[in-house]
């Protein structure tokens, strides 16, 4: 065992208990912090496959942006304890245990009928992760996608823009 | 990476975190004495010469203090909270170019910890976790005021990052480089704030505003919040707040002289590169002394205005700065 297996583990683990954290805790900004944790170990995880600009990008983003936002308004609409065993919507609960039954199944299904081996993962060259690298790759091979997302974005954003005047 | 060369990082790191203690201890000095003579009064000056030991005085009568947390708050966040306004100063200081290759006993050492080629995305990055600190310390009070101080520090990091993402890029696309090492070696002959004016002053802006420096110190508005996010803060958990941030002024003013006035550079650092250090420590001395003058001067922006100042004014300045930037490369060259 390696020891890139072994800090892979550990922040593997370490995700997916926040991750865990963030679906079972009670109290919203409680929440919001395990899911900035998972966030941040995301970014380490980037890191260690030799991916610097990536990792950045991933805590400015998300633990920089989305989540102060999301913990700005969980913070306006005030954080409150929900009760043991009662929600807001009730007809939640058997739905989330029906779909996620038929996910597992669908997973096992998938690994079984499976022919052959994952294939051999490679690991990405350390020039991959630059940001030069990434910036070729961004606007010439995937020029149309990265445009038309942003196209996208703008839309999002003129349309909160004309929400917020009426 | 070999046990020696750890050796060499561990040490370095535990220098610049000593350096950026007594920076801090200091710069709260400097700044009192600063605004008193600004405000025609004298300043501490009874605790040794010159009141130089005050920082001292104070630190000691800040760690006998109780540790007082309020009945009702949040015991765990509430202790989180100072920490992870400190901690990301000091990270911040991680990437700064201190100085270039110096000689040092026979070995050449360089004066930084790590010169990492998103230097500058990382200080978007680590620059926005402090916030965390001050929303939850407003949250994990549990009082009005602190929770209202919390909820504007939120907004306004938000509204100012935009602006101080898109002033960085124009050094970077000057530098070719995102690594704030390759970005001072390229300033060598002339100054980034020559070709980035609107940069440098918008970057400076949005810097005040991240520290949460007057006049953008509106989560702690004493008038209408009483302190804000940290009025029920007492002891070395309040001085822990002021810790982050004196150690992110003296962070930001490097990184301003890194990214606009040439860093290490100056006449003579080639022959002797220890003079790199030196310059920069003017640099730094001046650009403090501009963060105090300021908040001597002008009073607190109102909330509103604060808003619209950095959505309506900054942030397409930043924006266009960008948009001439890269036209002038392309057209000129580079």
């Amino acid at each position: 065992m390696s020891i890139d297996l072994l800090i892979f583990l550990g922040l593997a683990l370490v995700a997916v208990g926040a991750a865990l954290g963030m679906l079972f805790s009670r109290n919203t900004v409680y929440a919001v912090l395990f899911l900035v944790l998972v966030m941040l170990v995301l970014a380490v995880l980037y890191l260690i496959l030799g991916a610097p600009f990536l990792a950045l990008a991933q805590v400015t983003v998300y633990t920089g942006a989305i989540m102060v936002l999301f913990l700005f308004a969980v913070m306006v609409l005030g954080p409150q304890k929900l009760a043991e065993g009662e929600g807001p919507i009730s007809w939640q609960r058997p739905w989330a245990f029906g779909l996620t039954a038929l996910f597992l199944v669908e997973v096992v299904y998938a690994f079984a009928a499976r022919v052959g081996g994952l294939g051999k993962l490679t690991c990405a060259t350390a020039a991959a992760g630059s940001p030069a690298a990434i910036g070729k790759v961004l606007f010439n091979q995937y020029l149309l996608p990265f445009e038309v997302t942003s196209v996208l974005l703008l839309v999002a954003a003129v349309g909160a823009v004309v929400l917020t005047r009426e | 990476m070999t046990a020696s060369m750890f050796g060499v990082w561990a040490l370095k790191a535990v220098i610049l975190i000593v350096i950026l203690l007594t920076g801090f201890a200091y710069a709260t000095y400097y700044e009192r004495r600063a605004i008193a003579r600004i405000q025609a009064r004298i300043g501490p000056n009874r605790a040794g010469p010159w009141g130089l030991l005050q920082p001292v005085a104070d630190g000691v009568k800040l760690i006998f203090k109780e540790e007082f947390i309020p009945a009702k708050a949040d015991r765990v966040l509430f202790t989180l909270a100072p920490i992870l306004v400190a901690v990301p100063a000091f990270m911040l200081g991680a990437v700064v170019p201190w100085g270039g290759e110096v000689p040092f006993f026979g070995r050449t050492v360089h004066l930084y910890l790590a010169d990492v080629d998103v230097a500058t995305l990382y200080i978007m990055a680590v620059g926005s976790l402090a916030v965390y600190g001050i929303v939850l310390a407003g949250w994990s009070s549990n009082n009005k005021y602190s929770l209202l101080g919390g909820l504007r520090s939120a907004a306004q990091m938000i509204s100012y990052e935009l602006a101080m993402g898109l002033a960085l890029v124009g050094p970077i696309l000057l530098a070719g480089s995102m690594s704030l090492v390759k970005i001072v070696e390229a300033q060598k002959s002339i100054w980034y704030i020559v070709y980035q004016p609107l940069a440098f002053v918008i970057f400076v802006i949005t810097a005040f505003a991240e520290i949460n420096r007057p006049p953008f110190d509106l989560p702690e508005g004493e008038q209408e919040l009483t302190g804000g996010y940290h009025t029920e803060y007492g002891g070395m958990r309040f001085a822990l707040f002021y810790m982050g941030e004196y150690i992110k002024v003296v962070v930001m003013s490097a990184l301003i002289a890194a990214l606009f006035l040439g860093g290490y550079n100056g006449p003579g650092v080639e022959a002797f590169p220890w003079l790199g250090p030196v310059y920069m420590f003017v640099k730094i001395l001046v650009l403090v002394f501009f963060a105090i003058w300021t908040r001597a001067t002008l009073p607190r922006l109102r909330y509103d205005r604060l808003m619209a100042f950095g959505w309506k004014v900054l942030f397409p300045l930043a924006l266009l700065n960008v948009f001439l930037t890269a036209i002038g490369i392309v057209v000129l060259g580079g």
